[in-house]
C-alpha cells in the first residue's frame, strides 16, 4: 500500500507553507530518516524526512508552491515493486485532520477593511498603502531604530543566528552584526538583569524573550530593577529598556506556554505597557516604545505575527503610546479589546450589524498608561460596554475598564457592563477544551446582545 | 617571618595612601555607628543594614578603581556610598527619609544611586546587583570606554541562581567585570556552613572558567592588591574575576538582629584580633607615619563630619507631599 505522505505542520501556528524545494525526484529509494524536500513555514526553513522506506512515488505539489495547506498530500511513497502508476488519484484538498486544525484558527485572516480602520493616524489620500506582516513591521520597527541609534541593541534567546524564535528578528544579526543582536544563553533571569544594568549603563536594549511565559523567571527585574528604580533614586537612575515578545495562548501548547500576562504588568506602576492589534500599531508603538526613556513592557501575540495588515508608506511612523484608537464606529454599543480580541471584537461587530447591533470597537493599544478617556467617551455615546480579553477574569483589565467605567460615566450606562475572559481554569490541551476555554467572537456577540437585552 | 613582624602589615604602601585608607575606614565605621545611635533614638525606621567591621572590603576594592569604573551592591550598602565619594549627608538623610537624602526620602537605606559617582545601588533583592553589574560592564564594553564594573554581594548571594547565570554570561562575553564576594560568614543568620555545599566561595566560578582569588578581606592592603589585579584583568579584556573577600560583621544583620547564631566570644575575638581599622593603625604607629594625637584628631575630625551628617538629616525637612507622584513616569 502506497503511503501519502502529507504536509506537516511544523509549528503549533502553522497553517500552510511554501513548498520551496523536493530534494528527491519520483522513482528514487528512500529510506526511513531521509529528507524528501524543503518546506518553509512562518518562521523557518525545515527538512522534512522520510518516515518509511519505499520508492517516490508521484509527486503531487511541484517544487515553488506557495500556501500548500497543512495536510495535503505532497507525495506518495510506493512500497517496493508497485508501480508509479498504481497510484491511486491524489486528492487536491487538504484531509479531515487539518480542518479540525483550522477551526481552532478561525478568523485568523481578518484584514480589516478601510472602514474599520478609521482615524488613521496618516491619512490623506496622497499616503499610499502597503500589505505587511505584524513579525515584519515587528522587525522593520528595530532594524529603523538600530539604524537610527547606536545605543540601541537586542538580546534574547536565539535572536541572531537563528533568526528568532518567530522569525522576528529575522536578518539583523546581518545588518547590524553581533555587538547589537546577541543571543543569550537561556537565562531569562539572568539576562534581563544584564539588560537592567545595560539601561542604567546608558544603552537602549531591547530584551526579547521567547515569550512572555518564559519572562516569570525575570518578572523580579522587571519588577524590582526596571519598574521601580526611577523612583527610588529620587529620579536619578534611569532605565530605557523595552521587555518584548510574545504574550497569550499561542495554539495547542498547553497551560505553561499559553499564558496572558497583560494585567500583571499592568498593576505594576513605572511600566508602560504596550498591547498592539495591527502592523501599523506593532511598528508605530515598538518604535515609540525603543524610544522612550521609561521601562516599556511590550506584549505581542504568536497568532498575529502572520497576520497581514496595511500600513501607510511614511518615514519614521511613530505611534504614540498613551492612546486608545476607535477601530470602529458604531452607535450601540461599545467593545473594548487588545491585542488579538481587538480581531475578534471586529469580528462580532461585523456580525452583530446584520442583527441591528451597531459596535463602537475601541483598541486600547496601550494598557499603562490606560487611556480610559477615549472609552468613557465612547461609553457615554452608546450607553452600553462590553470588556474582552484572553486573560482570566480576575482582576483582568475588563475589571479596570469597568471599575473606571461606572465611576465616571455611571449615570450613562443603560446595562450593567458585561465581560469576556479565559474560563477561570489553566489553559488545557485538548482541542475542544482548549476552544471552550478561549474567548471568541461568539462570546462577545453573546456579551453585546446582553447588554442590549437581545436575545 | 616573626610573629611582631607579622603583625605589622608587610605589604607595601606609603604614609599618604595608608593614612588615606585609614580615613576612608574611620569615616565608614564612624558613620554607621551613628546610624545605629541614630536608629536607637527611632530617626531611622525600617531596615537598616551596618557595615561595621567590613571597612577594609569596600575602601580597599576602591583604592584600586580609576574614575568611571562602578560600583553595585545589595543593600549592606552605606560604606559603598561613601568610599564612593558620596556625601556623608546625603546618605545620612536618606536613612532619615528626608527631603535631602540622595533619593529625596523616596529610597531609604537599600536604594540610594549617584550617577555622579557612578554608584548603582543599593539593591534589597538579594542577587539582583550580579546581573546587574554584569549589565553596566556590557555597557562599558559596547561604548568601549575601558571601564570595569564592580559588583558586590554577600555569602548568601552567592548561592542565588541568578548568580550563577550572570557568571556565565560575563565570561562567555568577556564583560569587563570583578565579582566581589563579601564572606561576612552570615547570611542573615545562618552561617556559610549551614548553607553553602561549597564553601569556598572562590571557588565559585570554576564552572564557568571564572578564576576566584581568597583574600583576607579585613586587610585592606591585601584587599587593595588583590582588587588591582582582577580590575586589570577585567580592564584588560580577559573578563570577570572573583574576589571572595574574607571578613565579618560585628552587628547583626540588621538592626532587629539578637545575632544568637552566633557567640558574644566569635564577635569579640576577631574584634580584637583582626579589626581591619586597628591593623591600619597599628602600622601607622609601628611605621611613625603618625602619632597617637594625630590619630586622635583624624578621629575628631571625621566624628565632627558625622554629626554635622546627622544634625543635617535631622533637621533636612521631609519630602513635600508631592513627591509622593514624582519620579514615577519620565516624560518620552
Amino acid at each position: 500500500m502506497a503511503i501519502d505522505i502529507k504536509m506537516p505542520a511544523l509549528s503549533p501556528t502553522m497553517e500552510e507553507g511554501t513548498l520551496s524545494k523536493w530534494v528527491v525526484k519520483e522513482g528514487d529509494t528512500v529510506t526511513s530518516g531521509d529528507i524528501l524536500a524543503e518546506i518553509e513555514t512562518d518562521k523557518a526553513t525545515m527538512e522534512v524526512e522520510s518516515i518509511d522506506e519505499g520508492v517516490v512515488g508521484k509527486i503531487a505539489i511541484p517544487e515553488g508552491t506557495e500556501n500548500v495547506k497543512v495536510g495535503t498530500v505532497i507525495v506518495q511513497l510506493l512500497e517496493t515493486g508497485e508501480k508509479v502508476n498504481d497510484l491511486e488519484k491524489l486528492q487536491d484538498k487538504p484531509i479531515n485532520s487539518s480542518e479540525n486544525y483550522e477551526q481552532n484558527q478561525t478568523a485568523k485572516k481578518t484584514i480589516p477593511s478601510r472602514d474599520d480602520l478609521d482615524e488613521k493616524r496618516v491619512s490623506g489620500s496622497n499616503v499610499t498603502h502597503t500589505e505587511i506582516t505584524v513579525r515584519d513591521a515587528l522587525r522593520d520597527a528595530m532594524a529603523e531604530e538600530m539604524r537610527r541609534d547606536e545605543n540601541v541593541f537586542i538580546m534574547g534567546e536565539e535572536v541572531a543566528e537563528y533568526q528568532g524564535a518567530y522569525k522576528v528578528t529575522r536578518e539583523l544579526l546581518q545588518e547590524f552584526g553581533e555587538k547589537r543582536v546577541i543571543d543569550t544563553p537561556i537565562t531569562e533571569y539572568g539576562f534581563a538583569g544584564i539588560g537592567v544594568g545595560a539601561a542604567m549603563g546608558g544603552l537602549k536594549p531591547i530584551v526579547e524573550f521567547m515569550t512572555f511565559n518564559f519572562a516569570m523567571q525575570a518578572i523580579d527585574h522587571i519588577i524590582n530593577s526596571a519598574a521601580k528604580t526611577l523612583y527610588m533614586s529620587g529620579g536619578q537612575m534611569r532605565c530605557p529598556i523595552v521587555f518584548r515578545g510574545p504574550n497569550g495562548a499561542a495554539s495547542r501548547v498547553g497551560a505553561q506556554h499559553s499564558h496572558d500576562y497583560t494585567s500583571w504588568y499592568a498593576n505594576v506602576p513605572g511600566l508602560k505597557v504596550v498591547a498592539p492589534y495591527d502592523a501599523e500599531d506593532a511598528k508605530g508603538l515598538l518604535k515609540a516604545a525603543i524610544r522612550d526613556p521609561n521601562p516599556v513592557v511590550f506584549l505581542e501575540h504568536e497568532l498575529l505575527y502572520g497576520e497581514i495588515f496595511q500600513i501607510p508608506d511614511v518615514d519614521d511612523l511613530i505611534v504614540p503610546i498613551g492612546k486608545a484608537k476607535v477601530r470602529r464606529k458604531g452607535s450601540d454599543v461599545t467593545l473594548v479589546a487588545h491585542s488579538r480580541m481587538v480581531g475578534r471584537c471586529l469580528e462580532a461587530a461585523n456580525l452583530l450589524i446584520n442583527e441591528g447591533i451597531d459596535c463602537e470597537v475601541v483598541d486600547l493599544r496601550t494598557i499603562r498608561p490606560l487611556d480610559s478617556k477615549t472609552v468613557i467617551e465612547s461609553v457615554k455615546k452608546t450607553n452600553r460596554l462590553v470588556c474582552a480579553e484572553e486573560g482570566w477574569g480576575q482582576s483582568g483589565i475588563g475589571a479596570e475598564i469597568v471599575s473606571r467605567v461606572t465611576k465616571e460615566a455611571f449615570d450613562y450606562l443603560d446595562a450593567p457592563p458585561e465581560r469576556v475572559y479565559q474560563v477561570d481554569v489553566p489553559l488545557p490541551y485538548a482541542a475542544n477544551l482548549e476552544a471552550l476555554s478561549l474567548p471568541g467572537s461568539s462570546d462577545i456577540i453573546k456579551a453585546a446582545k446582553k447588554v442590549c437585552y437581545k436575545n | 617571618m616573626n610573629k611582631k613582624n607579622k603583625k605589622i602589615n608587610p605589604l607595601k604602601t606609603t604614609k599618604d595612601e595608608l593614612l588615606s585608607l585609614y580615613k576612608d575606614m574611620l569615616l565608614i565605621r564612624r558613620f554607621e555607628e551613628k546610624a545605629g545611635q541614630l536608629y536607637g533614638m527611632g530617626q531611622i525606621a525600617g531596615f537598616c543594614h551596618l557595615y561595621i567591621g567590613q571597612e577594609a572590603v569596600v575602601v580597599g576594592t576602591r583604592a584600586s578603581m580609576i574614575d568611571g569604573d562602578q560600583m553595585i551592591t545589595g543593600y549592606r550598602d552605606h560604606g559603598h556610598m561613601l568610599a564612593c565619594g558620596m556625601e556623608s549627608r546625603g546618605v545620612m538623610a536618606e536613612l532619615t527619609g528626608r527631603a535631602g537624602g540622595y533619593s529625596r526620602g523616596k529610597g531609604g537605606s537599600m536604594h540610594m544611586f549617584s550617577t555622579e559617582k557612578h554608584f548603582y545601588g543599593g539593591h534589597g533583592i538579594v542577587g539582583a546587583q550580579v546581573p546587574i553589574g554584569a549589565g553596566l560592564a556590557l555597557s562599558n564594553k559596547y561604548k568601549g570606554n575601558g571601564n570595569v564594573s564592580l559588583a558586590f554581594f554577600g555569602d548568601g548571594a552567592s548561592n542565588q541562581g541568578q548568580v550563577y547565570e550572570a557568571f556565565n554570561m560575563a565570561k562567555l562575553w568577556s564583560l569587563p567585570v570583578v565579582f566581589v564576594i563579601e564572606n561576612n560568614q552570615y547570611a542573615m543568620g545562618t552561617s556559610v556552613i549551614r548553607s553553602s555545599a561549597e564553601t569556598e566561595l572562590h571557588k565559585r566560578g570554576s564552572s564557568f572558567e571564572i578564576k576566584g582569588i581568597q583574600v583576607d578581606g579585613m586587610n585592606v592592603l591585601e584587599v587593595r592588591d588583590a582588587a588591582k589585579k582582577a580590575i586589570k584583568h577585567a580592564r584588560d579584556g580577559k573578563g570577570p574575576m572573583i574576589l571572595e573577600m574574607k571578613t565579618y560583621r560585628y552587628r547583626g544583620h540588621s538592626m532587629s538582629d539578637p545575632a544568637k547564631y552566633r557567640t558574644r566570644d566569635e564577635v569579640t575575638k576577631t574584634r580584637s584580633e583582626r579589626d581591619p581599622i586597628d591593623m591600619v593603625k597599628n602600622r601607622l604607629i609601628v611605621e611613625e607615619w603618625a602619632t597617637d594625637d594625630a590619630l586622635k584628631s583624624i578621629d575628631k575630625e571625621i566624628k565632627l563630619i558625622v554629626a554635622d551628617a546627622a544634625e543635617f538629616a535631622q533637621t533636612s525637612p521631609e519630602p513635600d507631599a508631592s513627591e509622593l507622584y514624582t519620579d514615577v513616569l519620565l516624560d518620552a
